[in-house]
C-alpha cells in the first residue's frame, strides 16, 4: 500500500491534471491560461494537462472574482474533485476581488468560498507567471512528500 | 422518439453575457431554441457610478479581457464628447493602432477556436502561435499583453517611438504572410468547406430582423461597419474595404474574419506611416460637465455601444454598456433552427463568444418520457460532432494536408 501511495504521489507531482474554471472573470486570465497551453509556452511539457471534468483533475485553476451566481457552482465543482485537491487562484480578481471589489454581485476572491493553495496575482497574470505559480505548487508538493517520507 | 428538451448552460461563465440555451430536439434535428442571458453579472454599470471617471476606465476595460481597448475607448469617446474635449490627432492614431492590433489578436484567437470546435486542432495551434506576435507588439506598445490601460481621458498614456514603428512593420508582414495561408485553407480546403458551409445559416433578412452585428451580420450580406458608417478616432483618414460575404453560414463568417485580418494589416501600415507629430493627450478636467452622450465603436465582434450621463461631478450618473455579443446571441437561435445537434459547438463558437468557457458548458439531455437525465459536457458534445460528421458526411479533419513551410 505504501508503495502504491508513493506511485500515485509520484504520478501526481510529475503530471498534475488541471481543470480551468471561470468564476466570473473578464476572459483576460482565461486567454492567458490557454496561451500557456499553446506552442509559445507549452505548459504540457511539464506534464500538465487540461481536463474537461473536475473528477479527473488534481488542480482547480480559478480565474475571476466569485459572483453570486457562480458561488454554488464553484463549490459543487470543488466537491466533485477527488482528494487530494489543490486550488490555484489566477489573477488579481481571483486573489482578492480586484477591481470588482465592492460590486454588489461579487463575493470577493476565490478564497472567500473555497480553500486556495496558490495565488498568482497579475491583471491578467501572464503565462510566465502562471507557469511559475504551477511549478511552485508542484515543488511544494514534492517537499511535503519528502517530509512525510 | 418524442421531442427532447436540452438545456445548455448557464455554466457558460466566461462569456460577457453568459448564456443558457434551451434546445428542443426531434431526433437529431433542432426544432426550437430559447436563449437566456444574464448569469455572469458582476454589477459593473452600478460600480461605475460609485467610481471616478479615471477609475471607470480601468473598470470598464475589464468588461471583457479580449476587447478591453474597445470598452475603454467607447466609454471615453462618450465622456470626451460631453466634456467637449478636442483630442490631438496623434492620440486618435495611437488609439486606432491599438484597436486594430486588438482586432487582429481577437480574430486569430477566434480562428483557432473555430478550428478546435470542428476537430482541426492544428489550426488552433498555428493561429495561437501567430497570435503571440500580436501579443508581443501590444505588450511593447502598451506594457501589458491584455488589458492595455492605453487610454486616459483626453488621449492616451504612452507614445510610440520611431524605433518601435520600425520593429512593428516587419512583424505585420509576417502576420500577413501567415494570414494568406489561412485564407487559402478557408477558401480551398475541401474538408473544411464541407464542414462549414450550410451550417448555421442566417439569412440576410433574419440578420436584419434580429439585429446581428459585426462579422456575423457581414457574413449574411449586411454591409454595416461603424468604422466606415460613423467614423471615430482616425478611421476617417484610412482607406479600407468592409468585408462582406453572401454565404450566410459559418464558412462565410470565417471568410469575413480572415478577410478583415488583411484589411487590419493594411490599416496598421497606413497608421504607422502617416502618424502625425504632436502631443498624445490634452489636459482633461476632473469633473465633467452635465450632459449625456452615446458612443459607437466597431469591436472585433460587432458594434459596441456605450451611453454615459454626467451630472457635473467627478463621477458619472449613469453608464450603460451594450456589448456586441448581446446583439448576436439571439441570432444563434435562428442559426440553429432546423440544424443538427452536432452543429451546436461550431455555430455557437461562430458568433465569437469566449472560448474558454466552452469546455465547461454542460448539456443535460432529458428524455421527456422517462424523465431520466443524461449529462454531456461540452467536450463530449464536441467529440460527438466530430465523429458524427466523420460517419455521416465523410468529413475527416485528420486528412487535411498541412503546409510544411512552418
Amino acid at each position: 500500500m505504501a508503495f502504491l501511495n508513493k506511485m500515485v504521489t509520484w504520478a501526481r507531482v510529475k503530471s498534475p491534471w488541471i481543470i480551468h474554471f471561470n468564476s466570473g472573470a473578464c476572459n483576460a486570465c482565461d486567454i492567458e491560461i490557454i496561451a500557456a497551453l499553446t506552442p509559445r509556452y507549452d505548459i504540457e511539457r511539464f506534464g500538465i494537462l487540461l481536463k474537461a471534468t473536475p473528477r479527473h483533475a488534481d488542480v482547480l485553476v480559478c480565474s475571476g472574482p466569485v459572483t453570486r451566481q457562480i458561488r454554488s457552482r464553484l463549490i459543487r465543482i470543488y466537491e466533485q474533485m477527488a482528494e487530494p485537491k489543490f486550488v490555484v487562484a489566477v489573477g488579481t480578481c481571483a486573489c482578492s476581488g480586484g477591481v470588482f471589489k465592492g460590486c454588489y454581485n461579487v463575493m470577493g476572491g476565490v478564497d472567500s468560498v473555497i480553500p486556495v493553495s496558490a495565488f498568482i496575482p497579475g491583471c491578467p497574470a501572464c503565462p510566465e507567471a502562471i507557469m511559475d505559480g504551477v511549478v511552485k505548487l508542484i515543488t511544494s508538493l514534492e517537499k511535503a512528500e519528502e517530509k512525510s517520507a | 422518439m418524442g421531442k427532447v428538451m436540452i438545456p445548455i448552460g448557464p455554466q457558460h461563465p466566461a462569456l460577457k453575457e453568459p448564456a443558457s440555451f434551451n434546445i428542443t430536439l426531434d431526433g437529431e434535428k433542432i426544432l426550437d431554441m430559447i436563449v437566456k442571458v444574464g448569469y455572469n453579472h458582476r454589477g459593473i454599470e452600478k460600480a461605475c457610478e460609485q467610481r471616478t471617471y479615471i477609475q471607470d476606465i480601468y473598470l470598464l476595460e475589464r468588461v471583457c479581457g479580449i476587447c478591453s481597448h474597445t470598452h475603454s475607448t467607447c466609454f471615453l469617446q462618450a465622456v470626451e464628447e460631453i466634456a467637449a474635449l478636442e483630442l490631438p490627432k496623434r492620440a486618435h492614431y495611437l488609439r486606432t493602432i491599438v484597436a486594430e492590433l486588438e482586432r487582429v489578436h481577437s480574430h486569430l484567437l477566434w480562428l483557432g477556436v473555430a478550428g478546435h470546435e470542428v476537430g482541426f486542432d492544428t489550426l488552433l495551434m498555428y493561429s495561437w502561435r501567430d497570435r503571440e506576435i500580436v501579443m508581443d507588439i501590444l505588450s511593447m506598445l502598451t506594457g501589458n499583453r491584455v488589458n492595455y490601460a492605453m487610454n486616459t481621458v483626453g488621449g492616451v498614456r504612452r507614445d510610440i517611438s520611431p524605433d518601435q514603428i520600425k520593429t512593428i512593420l516587419p512583424l505585420v508582414d509576417i502576420l500577413e504572410e501567415r494570414t494568406k495561408y489561412y485564407i487559402q485553407v478557408a477558401s480551398e480546403e475541401v474538408t473544411l468547406i464541407e464542414r462549414l458551409s450550410k451550417v448555421g445559416t442566417l439569412s440576410h433578412d433574419d440578420a436584419l430582423k434580429l439585429g446581428a452585428a459585426g462579422p456575423t451580420a457581414r457574413a449574411s450580406g449586411r454591409d454595416i461597419d461603424v468604422r466606415r458608417d460613423d467614423p471615430y478616432a482616425a478611421y476617417a483618414d484610412l482607406s479600407f474595404k468592409v468585408i462582406t460575404d453572401n454565404h450566410n453560414d459559418v464558412l462565410g463568417r470565417t471568410l469575413v474574419r480572415v478577410g478583415e485580418l488583411m484589411e487590419s494589416y493594411k490599416m496598421i501600415r497606413q497608421l504607422l506611416k502617416n502618424i502625425p507629430e504632436g502631443p498624445i493627450a490634452v489636459k482633461a478636467p476632473r469633473k465633467i460637465q452635465a450632459g449625456e452622450a452615446l458612443s459607437r465603436y466597431e469591436a472585433p465582434r460587432g458594434e459596441d455601444v456605450h451611453y454615459v450621463k454626467a451630472n457635473g461631478t467627478d463621477r458619472p450618473e449613469r453608464v450603460k454598456v451594450r456589448a456586441p455579443t448581446l446583439a448576436n446571441v439571439q441570432a444563434v437561435a435562428a442559426m440553429l433552427k432546423n440544424g443538427y445537434l452536432a452543429d451546436i459547438p461550431i455555430v455557437v463558437a461562430a458568433i465569437d463568444p469566449c472560448f474558454s468557457c466552452t469546455d465547461r458548458m454542460m448539456v443535460s439531455m432529458k428524455d421527456a418520457n422517462s424523465r431520466k437525465e443524461n449529462f454531456i459536457d461540452w467536450k463530449t458534445l464536441r467529440q460527438y460532432s466530430i465523429d458524427w460528421y466523420k460517419q455521416n458526411r465523410g468529413v475527416d479533419m485528420s486528412k487535411i494536408k498541412i503546409s510544411k513551410r512552418w
